[in-house]
């Protein structure tokens, strides 16, 4: 695993991360890999670090030691948190994080893969493409009926829907995914799932769920955290029968 | 296309705005200089000079509404900006009053000829030619502000702890204004003005001119607003103010954007004061008193921050009323500011514009859900065009 010719195949490659707050160990030597156009699930009891994990991939917080890599090669320890972006790793929050005060078209608009500069956004007029490209985002979301209305008045579901679209629009390499389905309908559950298993056709995905019927739906490789480390890893079969998994997570 | 982007930005508030202001620009001094004062619609000398000074205010307002209203900075240091434009201004004047002075010094200004200067300092070198003035009335605010934006918005300060070192850039700068020996006249400031590019400044005419020079720059300033908050970028600054950290994650540089925003209004809030000065003949470091720069965010408050013309109107009717009241009950004009702005942010919190346009939206009917598919305009953006 330590090989670097295995890691230049990689889309993520966490080794060996570890970082404290006031001596709290939230990641204890975390290796993770994921390779590209795959899908991997994350579960884990609260406080096992799944969220840290996630900022340290994204640049918000540095990690006290260890390595993580994009696409192989691209340092992420050593960039900040546009620099993440712009790389084509893109994120969506626990809590539905849209731009409330704007229209789901505008909130779209933002996200789309274009320069990201003070000048060239002050001077952007939409393109034939862009508009192309974010009706097509908005039926894949389904949220072409709501385009015109303001992002605060969507209800919980819908939020969670336009951050993927969001993310759709930042058109990234890799994903991460932080609770794509609270707060969902059992239908509307099933619809992320078919969504999210389109998307990691053609993209790296890692999803952080609670939600085991919708992991199960997901049907992919699933890595189980507690405290801070790979507690087991392998299809949901195999890791829920894991004893371990069972006594620190599953059963109790 | 893109090269209209500029045009394509304005609202149509804007540019109804923008007509009224350059109309006022010209109907103004007309009235003034032209109908005869024993007609009724002669409109006397004190207004106009009091008009200009409205229109200074109101710019001053418009660019803490850019930073704050759009993007979430709180400043409430902005003064400073305002009373650095405004020295560089006086000191142009002051070079223009020439041996004229109660000295009869050629080259230095009676203070310094009271406080035994014997030769200029440096840094009033150029100050004899007005573009060198009006050159460092954006330079030095801009740098200034550059500098601190860019040490605050890399730092990540934001909200209150904003608020608080820019207050605390305005004391300092009072402080170091009000010594003797900083060479810019110490507590009495820049005063006894004669004349701007040759002309009495205190002449009818000077004074109609300096008023139309302020609206139009209140004109161009909107327009340059306009097309800033209504592009991508300023819906993009909102988003920053909405949501800071979500913004970064989408991979714009926030830091950038509070700075260009900060720069820009800095720069605005510069040139009003280099306008206000001459027109009301005095420079002093009271311009930096916190307060003052308090004073501009209840403008802005009051008239409703987050739209264009809020601020103007804020700033405007507040200081209408300051010179109707003061006139009246003098000890008691800053309770009934106080009063204001509890009472605006208590029943009013979108202020005087943002309330009547909430109304006026709720009137009409929704927008459509289905807004029409794209039509045969080539790039025409179909939902990009938000009401303001």
């Amino acid at each position: 695993m330590n090989e670097a010719s295995d890691r230049f195949k990689t889309m993520l490659y966490l080794n060996g991360v570890s970082v404290s707050f006031d001596g709290f160990k939230a990641l204890n030597n975390l290796s993770i890999i994921v390779h590209p156009n795959e899908m991997l699930a994350i579960i884990g009891p609260n406080g096992a670090g799944k969220t840290t994990m996630m900022d340290i991939i994204t640049g918000k917080t540095r990690p006290d030691d260890g390595e993580v890599f994009f696409d192989g090669k691209v340092d992420l320890t050593r960039l900040d948190e546009a620099a993440i972006a712009n790389l084509g790793v893109g994120r969506k929050f626990q809590k539905p994080t849209v731009f409330e005060s704007h229209t789901v078209w505008d909130n779209l608009e933002m996200a789309l893969r274009k320069p990201r500069g003070v000048f060239s956004t002050w001077s952007y007029v939409a393109a034939n493409d862009d508009v192309a490209r974010i009706n097509e985002i908005l039926d894949t979301i389904r949220l072409s009926a709501r385009k015109g209305d303001l992002a605060a008045g969507l209800s919980h579901g819908q939020k969670q829907w336009l951050e993927i679209g969001m993310l759709l629009a930042q058109d990234p390499k890799l994903l991460l995914v932080d609770e794509p389905v609270a707060g969902m309908t059992d239908a509307e559950t099933v619809e992320t799932a078919k969504l999210l298993k389109k998307i990691a056709q053609t993209r790296s995905v890692v999803v952080v769920e609670h939600d085991m019927s919708f992991v199960r739906e997901l049907g992919t490789r699933v890595s189980c955290l507690a405290e801070g480390s790979v507690l087991a890893e392998g299809t949901l079969d195999q890791v829920s029968a894991n004893p371990v998994v069972i006594e620190r997570y599953l059963g109790r | 296309m893109s090269s209209h982007f500029l045009i394509r930005s304005l609202d149509r508030g804007a540019v109804a705005f923008i007509v009224v202001i350059v109309a006022l620009a010209v109907l103004v001094p007309v009235l003034n200089l032209v109908v005869p004062p024993s007609s009724a619609l002669h409109l006397p000398s004190y207004l106009v000079a009091l008009f200009g000074k409205y229109a200074c205010y109101a710019l001053l307002a418009l660019s803490i509404d850019l930073i704050w209203g759009y993007c979430g900075i709180l400043s409430l240091g902005h003064g400073a900006f305002f009373a650095l434009g405004g020295y560089a201004m006086g000191m142009y004047l002051m070079r223009q009053i020439g041996a004229r002075g109660v000295y009869g010094n050629p080259v230095l200004p009676d203070f310094m000829v009271f406080l035994n200067y014997k030769e200029l300092p440096w840094f009033w070198y150029g100050f004899d030619n007005f573009w060198f003035a009006c050159l460092i009335v954006v330079l030095v605010p801009g740098l200034l502000a550059g500098v601190f934006g860019f040490l605050a918005f890399r730092s990540r300060v934001t909200g209150v702890y904003l608020s608080i070192i820019t207050q605390a850039m305005t004391y300092a700068l009072l402080l170091a204004f009000f010594r003797n020996d900083f060479g810019f006249g110490g507590n009495n400031g820049l005063t006894d003005f004669k004349d701007i590019l040759g002309f009495n400044i205190q002449a009818q005419s000077t004074r109609a001119a300096l008023f139309a020079a302020s609206v139009i720059v209140l004109a161009v300033a909107v327009f340059v607003c306009s097309s800033i908050v209504n592009s991508k970028l300023g819906k993009v600054m909102v988003a920053i103010r909405d949501a800071e950290s979500r913004t970064r994650f989408l991979g714009y540089r926030v830091d950038n954007i509070k700075l260009f925003a900060f720069v820009v209004s800095a720069v605005i809030a510069a040139v009003a004061g280099a306008l206000y000065v001459p027109q009301v003949g005095i420079i002093n470091p009271g311009e930096f008193s916190p307060a003052n720069s308090i004073e501009v965010v209840i403008w802005t408050a009051v008239g409703g921050r987050g739209t264009l013309i809020g601020p103007i109107v804020g700033g405007i009717l507040v200081n209408a009323g300051k010179t109707l009241f003061t006139g009246a009950w003098p000890d008691y004009w800053l309770f009934a500011l106080g009063g204001l702005f509890i009472l605006v942010t208590l029943f009013l919190p979108k202020g005087i514009i943002g309330t009547i346009r909430s109304a006026f939206r709720k009137k009409s009917p929704p927008r459509p859900d289905i807004l029409p598919e794209q039509s045969g305009n080539a790039g025409a953006p179909l939902v990009t065009e938000p009401a303001e």
